[in-house]
């Protein structure tokens, strides 16, 4: 057998014996509020396009979901990544904004909220853009200033780091020697330093938007919010419906998964030379 | 005016403040004059300031007191003139080793084609035509040490600074690089400043052999080595020379 079918084969044994245990579990106890039952949940799978709950499709909710947070992510990153890459590079930089970074940064993106809805009330795409109303505005509508700004918080202090990290702890050697070879500054930063902390750079974008994920929930709680996975969730359990919180929850796990394979493809291709 | 000298130091100093706010004097009143082409190696025991020398004549590090003079002129910043290898190989690891050998023409605005070319040429040189396309990951150390010498020389410096460039290699392939080191500057002649702890080594290689002692860094005694290249570390005037050297810098 190959090294790679019995990796595969290896990977699925801990998915195989949790639904194991989960199908037990909910056997035995028998109370779908406490733990639904697995063909409950498939079945949520097999009507994906139905309505549920008055919330839409499973697919709608993914897309809008999905479009949030990289809407957000996309936010976080673009402020993250230059900010942290000069962070490495200048000790100045560095010193000006890491205290304050790493006090705001063990405070969790939910704890905002209060404010966050102060500043932007309802505020979204659509009435930025001044959408009319119609179909289009309810599309557009999902997307509010308040979760953008939550999610993009999640998103910047990992990305923040990872560039930091990585652009400081470039070998001293590697730019030295560069330099000796007639680099100007510009050849530096462009051919060395960003090159050789681009593993740390996209380490730190990676775990940025896992973190992006993680507060989609928080994020679409805020009032206002019609739809998405973690509205769904959030409604679901209101409605005592523990079959659709586990559905939402499966679809963020796979979802995030699938984003975060893109990484892994990523690392793989670009980052070969780490001869890993 | 001809010149005499392509590189002098003029009564360098580089002293520091450590944390205890001690002042370490690790160069003083370096008087030395280096000639077109001669190999120099520079031994001293850890601390003695021959690394730092090197670093200061790159452009790496600034002398508080003297100047250098290169080729008549006072040498203010790094000149692609002066290349260096440094002891761990620092190749780019996400670069082939053609586009390492590559490197300093590019930053030179040497276009694509060009510089792959010199660059294939330098690696014929080291005779690695076979490993172009390899990563510096896939290479042993001799072999990522003779990539980082292919590069500078790439460069075509008239001086090349080399800072302890075999220290952390083996024994046997020690001898392998010294003896291909010889044969590419024969070929390609160049002034080389060679910075080793091993005495053995600078008996081997150099026309010039500089003894440091340290606190402060100072040369000690300038030796000419003036004995026929291959040498053979057999031969009698060799090992006499040798000791003379480890004797100084026991006493040191």
């Amino acid at each position: 057998m190959s090294k790679a079918i019995r990796n595969t084969i290896t990977s699925f044994i801990v998915p195989i014996l949790f639904i194991f245990t989960w199908a037990i579990f909910a056997t035995k106890l028998n109370n779908p509020m406490i733990l639904p039952q697995i063909n409950q949940v498939l079945n949520n799978f097999v009507h994906a396009t139905d309505d549920f709950i008055g919330l839409g499709s499973i697919p709608r909710n993914i897309i809008v979901s999905l479009i949030r947070v990289l809407l957000g992510y996309c936010v976080g990153v673009i402020i993250a990544l230059p900010l942290g890459i000069f962070m490495g590079y200048k000790e100045s930089i560095s010193n000006l904004f890491s205290k304050f970074i790493n006090t705001l940064r063990p405070v969790p993106a939910l704890s905002w909220v209060p404010l966050v809805l102060a500043w932007f009330g309802l505020a979204s795409l659509a009435t930025f853009f001044g959408v009319p109303y119609g179909p289009k505005q309810v599309f557009f509508d999902n997307f509010k200033f308040a979760m953008i700004f939550i999610i993009g918080m999640g998103t910047f202090f990992p990305v923040v780091s990872g560039a930091a990290f990585g652009v400081k702890n470039v070998p001293k050697t590697l730019i030295e020697s560069a330099k000796v070879l007639g680099a100007s500054n510009r050849d530096i930063f462009f051919k060395i330093l960003i090159p050789a902390a681009g593993p740390n750079i996209i380490n730190g974008l990676r775990g940025g938007l896992g973190s992006a994920w993680g507060c989609l929930v928080a994020a679409e709680m805020l009032p206002g919010s019609l739809s998405g996975l973690g509205y769904l969730i959030t409604h679901a359990y209101e409605l005592a419906r523990t079959d659709l919180v586990v559905t939402g929850i499966i679809c963020i796990g796979v979802v995030g998964a699938l984003l975060d394979y893109i990484f892994v493809v990523v690392e793989k291709r670009r980052f070969s030379w780490l001869g890993r | 005016m001809t010149q005499e000298y392509i590189i002098s130091l003029k009564n360098l100093c580089k002293s520091y403040n450590t944390k205890e706010n001690l002042t370490v004097e690790a160069l003083k009143d370096i008087n030395l004059d280096v000639k077109e082409n001669d190999f120099i190696c520079i031994v001293g025991p850890s601390g003695c300031g021959k690394s730092t020398m090197l670093r200061i004549i790159a452009g790496l590090e600034t002398a508080t007191e003297g100047k250098i003079i290169y080729e008549g002129r006072e040498l203010q910043k790094p000149t692609k003139d002066i290349g260096m290898v440094f002891q761990d190989y620092s190749l780019l690891p996400w670069r082939t080793v053609l586009d390492n050998i590559a490197l300093g023409l590019e930053f030179k605005g040497v276009s694509k084609n060009k510089r792959l070319d010199i660059a294939s040429r330098y690696l014929e040189l080291i005779d690695m035509t076979r490993f172009g396309k390899a990563y510096p990951y896939e290479l042993s150390g001799g072999m990522q040490q003779r990539v980082a010498i292919a590069r500078a020389l790439a460069n075509d410096p008239h001086v090349l600074l080399m800072d302890e460039p075999f220290g952390a290699l083996d024994a046997h392939t020690r001898i392998l690089l010294q003896k291909e080191l010889l044969r590419i500057w024969e070929r390609n002649k160049k002034t080389i400043m060679f910075v080793t702890h091993s005495v053995d080594e600078s008996v081997y290689l150099a026309d010039k052999v500089i003894v440091m002692s340290r606190n402060p860094g100072e040369i000690k005694e300038i030796i000419n080595i003036d004995m026929e290249r291959p040498r053979d570390r057999g031969d009698i005037k060799y090992a006499t020379m040798t000791s003379k050297i480890l004797k100084m810098l026991e006493v040191s």
